[in-house]
């Protein structure tokens, strides 16, 4: 029995083990303190709908040794090109979505591409570098979202005529279209079964992927580059797949990001969403060269149930707003957690 | 101090890593003022003999020695270096550690700087102290006056010739007062012919001031020209001791190679010149780093296995990794009347040819993944095995059952001790792991096979294991093998026919069954 349970412990992992037990502290802490449970239970599987995709987008380049993909925002742009372009055009309801995503894809095909060459030019560095092209994205996007010309009346500035608004609403396009496509509500819990079906079908493919004789090279070029290179793999081809892969991902993410939310945001707003899927991930049991699907589910549910329920219940319990504080704890912390174990990874 | 209480003397010393016996029951005797030679092939116990009597750490960190060591008749351990410096053993290494933006006079005398009190260190403390440049300058000179050479002082460690940086370290240890003993590993590797004469005078000269030294070269004449006796060694045993004017290379080399194993296997080498080329190398020059090839041409006939051996740093591991697209490469190779292109692993591979690394745990494992993976990877990338095609051939699926099945196939055929197919590679012992990398070629089935250092760091009924493998592999499916190994008993075990390599070039090529000293010769005749 003993060495059964440290048999589990030991595959399931302590952090996620205590975070785990957390949560469910939390939640059997809730009802007591007078928190709604049943609309904090909707909340989590919410942002876990929310989120799950842009944690799926870490997975390609964690297998192909990149690391974890701290240049997260450059997929976002992609997206929030895709979705501002796609209501420019005038597309409406869950057309709006679709075209979102078609347009957003050969944005992200480029900008993944040039990204890839980059970090194959700087092997070893990329967590670093990816943060760097990821800031520097944004910053570049802030100053053409004012000039790129857009000009449907509800996304630019009003007195102006001009420049896209930092937060541009979704309703009548594509605000709750995964979300409300099959929602079941059992009493005052709802699920999103739209956004969780597209998440569950872009994971398949992610697994089936790893499955294939590519996605098999992908991973070994990510645990022994050298050892890929002598079976006769393009180890820069392989990691240039992955990155693309990881932004197209993360463009598809945002949208579905957006269309739970119901806003677009732009500007500043994508500088920090990388930090939120990277610790998601790790705390699903990632390393900066192993990720499953599982980690991916297990992670976005345990971080998005950390960060909805701690700030709610501790409000209740003491009655101030921690939230932030809260947040940036758990997520900041696990990324520190994560990168001092990098060098598990056997050579 | 009596000639009768040796200054240095080392009673049955044994080593052994992780039960690997590398030394065993070692005896030596050295006079003051001697000059001792240490010879031997790599790996034969050399540098972990000097690795304990100068106290480095690796020795400690796996699990100490036995044995004795006296000096000046005292029993000592040393624990670390520091306490082997504190008590008069000076050692230089092959690599140099000096600091190259400082004087030769700087590095000879760092960290024991003759110093001058000054008010401010009067207030502050010693650290405060002064450098006495003209006390360092004269303690400088004189220690390189012991060495018998002439080099500047004031000269810059960076603008200086290799020969010289390698006096700078040799006059660092012998301007320490207490200084009894020098150990010289291969310090004449580097020096040109002029370097390396200046090096043996000094030698000399230091042993008339009554140093012991300890010499370990390559160069066999060095040591009869030096030396006042030989010790030569082999698996980790002293197998001769004698007075360098007693002895000759010819001799000495026999002694290097052994010739123990003279009997295994004779009767199945085979030597047929008629046999058509299978591959023929001409003009390859291989830039890898220590291996580097420089001008090798070489005929691998259809169906033999050749043996590449020669010493350690001559350019015989350059050969396969160039030619198979590891290391930039240049010239020509022709497989059966095809040209090869080279940098181009991929191209190589598809010309069914497979290459085993020397580099086990670097270029040959997955070492975070299962066996199974490690043994049908490069097959499944290559050759498109183990995969089941949907779609018309657009999705191809890792075939899990044809996977574990070759897997375990070969878990069977070669003996590979482990829990299951699914476990990792870096969990199993060296041995199992060359197991690993020789199934991972087999399943690629080769026409063409390269193994480099098949049975370094695995132990004796893991290397025959992995030996007969391979030539089981020559014999039975007739692929042609070369094989590359630092121990010339081994290619003479499974081999054909044998090239040496030396100086980055093929000295010779020799059938299997001509004696060990030959072998020898050829190792060290163009040795750089």
């Amino acid at each position: 029995m003993k060495e059964k349970l440290s048999s589990f412990v030991a595959s399931f992992g302590l952090p996620r083990l205590i975070i785990s037990a957390f949560l469910l502290a939390l939640f059997i802490l809730a009802p007591i303190v007078g928190v709604d449970l049943p609309m904090q239970i909707t909340n989590v599987i919410n942002r876990f709908s929310w989120n799950a995709v842009l944690v799926l987008a870490m997975v390609p380049m964690v297998h192909s040794g990149c690391g974890l993909n701290f240049g997260l925002p450059l997929g976002i742009i992609s997206g929030l090109l895709g979705a501002t372009l796609s209501l420019e055009f005038g597309f409406t309801g869950p057309m709006s979505f679709v075209m979102a995503a078609l347009i957003s894809t050969p944005f992200a095909l480029i900008l993944g591409s040039g990204y890839g060459w980059l970090l194959n030019k700087i092997k070893g560095g990329e967590m670093m570098i990816a943060t760097y092209v990821g800031f520097s994205s944004v910053s570049f996007m802030c100053m053409m979202w004012l000039l790129l010309p857009y000009h449907k009346a509800d996304m630019v500035w009003g007195l102006a005529g001009k420049g896209l608004r930092t937060t541009i609403s979704l309703e009548g396009y594509y605000d709750k279209v995964l979300s409300r496509f099959l929602q079941i509500n059992i009493g005052k819990i709802s699920i999103p079964v739209g956004a969780l079906l597209l998440f569950a079908l872009l994971a398949t493919a992610m697994w089936a992927f790893l499955h294939t004789k590519t996605g098999t090279a992908m991973t070994a070029v990510g645990s022994n580059p050298v050892f890929a290179k002598a079976a006769g793999i393009h180890v820069d081809r392989i990691r240039m797949l992955s990155v693309v892969m990881s932004t197209w991902l993360a463009a598809i993410g945002i949208l579905v990001y957006e269309q739970g939310f119901g806003f677009i945001q732009l500007y500043m707003a994508p500088f920090y969403m990388a930090l939120p899927a990277v610790s998601a991930i790790l705390i699903g049991g990632a390393t900066v060269n192993k990720a499953t699907i599982m980690n991916v589910i297990l992670g976005t549910f345990l971080f998005q149930g950390i960060v909805t329920m701690t700030p709610t219940v501790m409000n209740s319990v003491i009655h101030t707003d921690m939230s932030e504080v809260v947040r940036v704890i758990a997520s900041q912390g696990m990324i520190l957690y994560a990168l001092t174990r990098k060098t598990e990874v056997t050579r | 101090m009596s000639q009768n209480v040796p200054l240095l003397e080392m009673k049955n010393i044994r080593k052994d890593f992780f039960g690997n016996q590398v030394l065993t029951d070692i005896n030596l005797t050295l006079q003051e003022g001697e000059v001792l030679g240490l010879v031997g092939e790599n790996g034969a116990g050399k540098s972990t003999l000097m690795k304990i009597l100068f106290g480095m750490n690796v020795i400690q960190e796996t699990g100490g020695y036995d044995g004795t060591i006296l000096l000046d008749g005292q029993p000592v351990d040393f624990k670390t270096p520091f306490e082997a410096l504190a008590a008069g053993i000076g050692m230089v290494h092959q690599e140099f550690s000096l600091i190259p933006g400082f004087t030769a006079t700087e590095n000879i005398l760092l960290n024991r700087e003759p110093k001058k009190k000054s008010v401010i260190s009067a207030v502050f403390g010693e650290r405060l102290d002064v450098l006495n440049r003209k006390e360092m300058n004269r303690k400088a000179e004189a220690a390189i006056d012991r060495m018998g050479v002439k080099i500047d002082g004031t000269m810059v460690i960076h603008d200086m010739p290799v020969g010289h940086k390698q006096f700078t370290e040799i006059a660092r240890e012998l301007s320490k007062d207490q200084l009894k003993l020098l150990i010289l590993d291969e310090p004449t590797a580097v020096l040109t012919e002029k370097e390396a004469e200046a090096l043996l005078l000094s030698i000399r000269s230091m042993a008339s001031r009554g140093i012991a030294v300890i010499f370990i070269t390559h160069r066999l004449q060095e040591i009869l020209d030096v030396c006042d006796k030989v010790v030569v060694m082999r698996d980790g045993q002293i197998v001769q001791d004698v007075p360098a004017k007693e002895t000759g290379v010819t001799e000495i080399t026999r002694w290097m190679v052994g010739r123990s194993v003279d009997v295994a296997g004779k009767a199945e080498i085979r030597d047929n010149p008629d046999a058509p080329v299978a591959m023929s190398i001409r003009r390859l020059w291989v830039d890898m780093p220590g291996e580097t090839v420089r001008d090798v041409s070489l005929d691998v006939r259809e169906g033999e296995i050749l043996g590449i051996g020669g010493l350690a740093g001559q350019g015989k591991l350059g050969i396969p990794n160039g030619i198979m697209g590891l290391y930039d490469a240049g010239g020509e190779v022709m497989l059966r009347g095809e040209k090869i292109p080279l940098n181009r692993p991929r191209a190589c591979l598809n010309a069914s040819m497979a290459f085993v690394s020397e580099d086990r745990r670097g270029v040959g494992l997955l070492l975070d993944e299962t066996l199974e993976w490690n043994i049908a990877f490069p097959a499944m990338q290559i050759h498109d095995k183990f995969l089941k095609n949907y779609l018309g051939g657009l999705v191809k699926w890792r075939d899990e059952k044809a996977i574990h099945d070759i897997t375990q196939r070969y878990i069977d055929d070669l003996a590979i001790k482990c829990t299951s197919s699914k476990q990792k590679a870096k969990e199993l012992s060296g041995g199992n792991q060359q197991k690993v990398c020789l199934a991972k070629a087999f399943a690629l089935e080769p026409g063409f096979l390269f193994v480099s250092e098949p049975t370094r760091g695995i132990d004796v009924g893991a290397k025959a294991l992995v030996l007969d493998a391979l030539r089981k592999f020559n014999r039975e499916s007739g692929v042609t093998i070369v094989m590359i190994s630092s121990e010339l008993e081994e290619l003479r075990q499974v081999c054909d026919r044998i090239a040496i390599v030396s100086g980055g070039r093929v000295a010779g090529i020799l059938p299997a069954t001509k004696p060990a000293e030959e072998f020898g010769l050829l190792m060290v005749s163009q040795v750089k």
